[in-house]
């Protein structure tokens, strides 16, 4: 579904964020990225729906590679939901417009079936009575349920996570882990960046582990917990297993 | 000090003050101020856009037209405005415009220049999650622009681009110079007619001062409303 093969990738003339990194997620698969912060894991996600330009190698997302300049990138990325950090529900609509805009901007859905949609999609991730609220005025951990139906909303063939809950409170972190692993169950393909292990050994199939631009280590969830191979994934993880 | 003063005149006067004058005072400031506003978001996104040329062609624009004075700007284009037009529509004699036409274009484009100032920094000042949110999802850069960052832009500026009005309004006063009977051009012939300019040129300072201290109150009453909100 997702292959990256060797993505290199430049800040300015010198500093280099991204090196030879080759993965690939398969239809079906939760894969998990980790890594300390500055390890270039946001950015290689943000790499697979193009957000992010990249200058050498290449990203191929079902069948078509995403930095061919002839690709139709709107359309492309319509195909991939992306929930990120800090939410970035549109604060000028309501919840309800907020799942609807691109089903009918960009899908052409009419506005009676973007409305059912969207509906089903609040009510999946139980926020039905806030429909036609402003993001403002939910939690952050429904304003991140919110974001997660608003790109279900596109039915889309990957899901991208980027730190989905790193800007959360503790305690709104699980309402979103939930919707996720239900995802996870249900089939979904995923590329999830996050730090949240118990999610990582709950769903995931893989955990890729990076730092400094570098994927280090690429492995069966089994094994990455079991046994890192490489010192610098037993130190991260010790660091974060350890509270 | 009083005595010889006849303020009956602006009693007088007044159906031709405000019919004629402010009507048209109004007129020009409303049609100025949207015109002034698209053009000038276009300005804006020229100079936020990636193409450098395009940057450097708004920047110029905007540069050009806040460095010289708006009179000269009013005088230059009701002179120029016949035959830019004879040569955009290949007529032998210079095209006849009116002063009102050649004041509203004036004004369109000297307030985009000023309008596009804030419409850049109300675009800057959305952050860079959103549009790509709405890449994200599919949208097209002017799809983007047209949903989600021109109208929260457009929302967390509001209070700017009104003041922005209000100074535009009082501006407007300056197509005098042509001879156009707006309010102050209306108050001068009636001062001039009768001999009674200090009454009208008091009265029109009234008129502008209560108009802009109004819409000024009005303003700040928004922009505290607006904040609650955010």
């Amino acid at each position: 579904m997702i292959e990256i093969s060797h993505v290199n990738k430049w800040y300015g003339p010198t500093f280099q964020v991204l090196k030879d990194c080759t993965t690939s997620v398969a239809k079906g698969e939760v894969v998990v990225v980790c890594g300390p912060s500055g390890s270039g894991k946001s950015t290689l996600i943000k790499c697979v729906n193009a957000l992010e330009p990249f200058q050498e190698g290449q990203i191929i997302l079902d069948g078509i590679k995403v930095n061919d300049p002839k690709t139709d990138l709107p359309k492309l990325r319509a195909r991939v939901g992306m929930v990120f950090q800090h939410f970035e529900l549109f604060p000028h609509l309501r919840i309800i417009e907020n799942l609807c805009l691109a089903q009918e901007k960009v899908l052409g859905r009419s506005h009676d079936e973007a409305m059912a949609k969207g509906q089903k999609l609040l009510e999946r991730v139980g926020l039905t009575v806030h429909a036609n609220k402003y993001p403002a005025e939910l939690s952050g951990g429904q304003q991140q349920r919110v974001a997660i139906a608003r790109a279900l909303a596109m039915d889309p063939i990957a899901m991208l996570f980027d730190e989905p809950t790193s800007a959360l409170d503790p305690e709104m972190i699980s309402e979103v882990l939930d919707v996720m692993v239900d995802l996870a169950h249900e089939g979904m393909t995923m590329m999830v960046v996050t730090h949240e292990m118990g999610f990582a050994s709950k769903v995931a199939h893989r955990v890729i582990f990076m730092d400094k631009g570098e994927i280090v280590e690429d492995a069966l969830k089994t094994d990455f917990f079991g046994s890192p191979r490489s010192e610098r994934a037993q130190k991260f993880l010790s660091k974060i297993l350890s509270h | 000090m009083f005595d010889n003063l006849d303020f009956d005149v602006i009693r007088r006067s007044l159906p031709y003050l405000f019919l004629d004058g402010m009507s048209f005072t109004l007129m020009l400031t409303g049609l100025s101020a949207l015109g002034g506003l698209v053009f000038g978001t276009l300005i804006a996104l020229m100079r936020l856009s990636s193409y450098r040329l395009l940057g450097r062609i708004a920047g110029l624009y905007v540069d050009f037209m806040r460095s010289l004075p708006l009179v000269l700007v009013i005088f230059w284009f009701y002179f120029l405005v016949p035959y830019i037009g004879q040569w955009l529509t290949g007529a032998s004699r210079p095209i006849r415009v009116g002063a009102f036409t050649s004041s509203l274009v004036t004004f369109i484009m000297f307030e985009a220049a000023y309008f596009s100032e804030i419409m850049r920094a109300g675009i800057q000042s959305i952050s860079k999650g959103q549009p790509a949110a709405a890449s994200a999802l599919g949208l097209t850069y002017s799809q983007s622009m047209r949903y989600i960052v021109l109208p929260q832009a457009f929302r967390n500026m509001l209070p700017v681009l009104l003041t922005q009005t209000i100074v535009l309004f009082q501006d407007t006063s300056l197509v005098y110079v042509l001879s156009i009977p707006d309010f102050l051009g209306a108050a001068s012939k009636v001062a001039q007619r009768d001999g009674r300019l200090v009454e009208m040129y008091l009265f029109a300072a009234a008129v502008y001062f209560a108009i802009s201290c109004v819409a000024s109150y009005g303003v700040r009453r928004l922009q505290a409303r607006i904040a609650i909100v955010r």
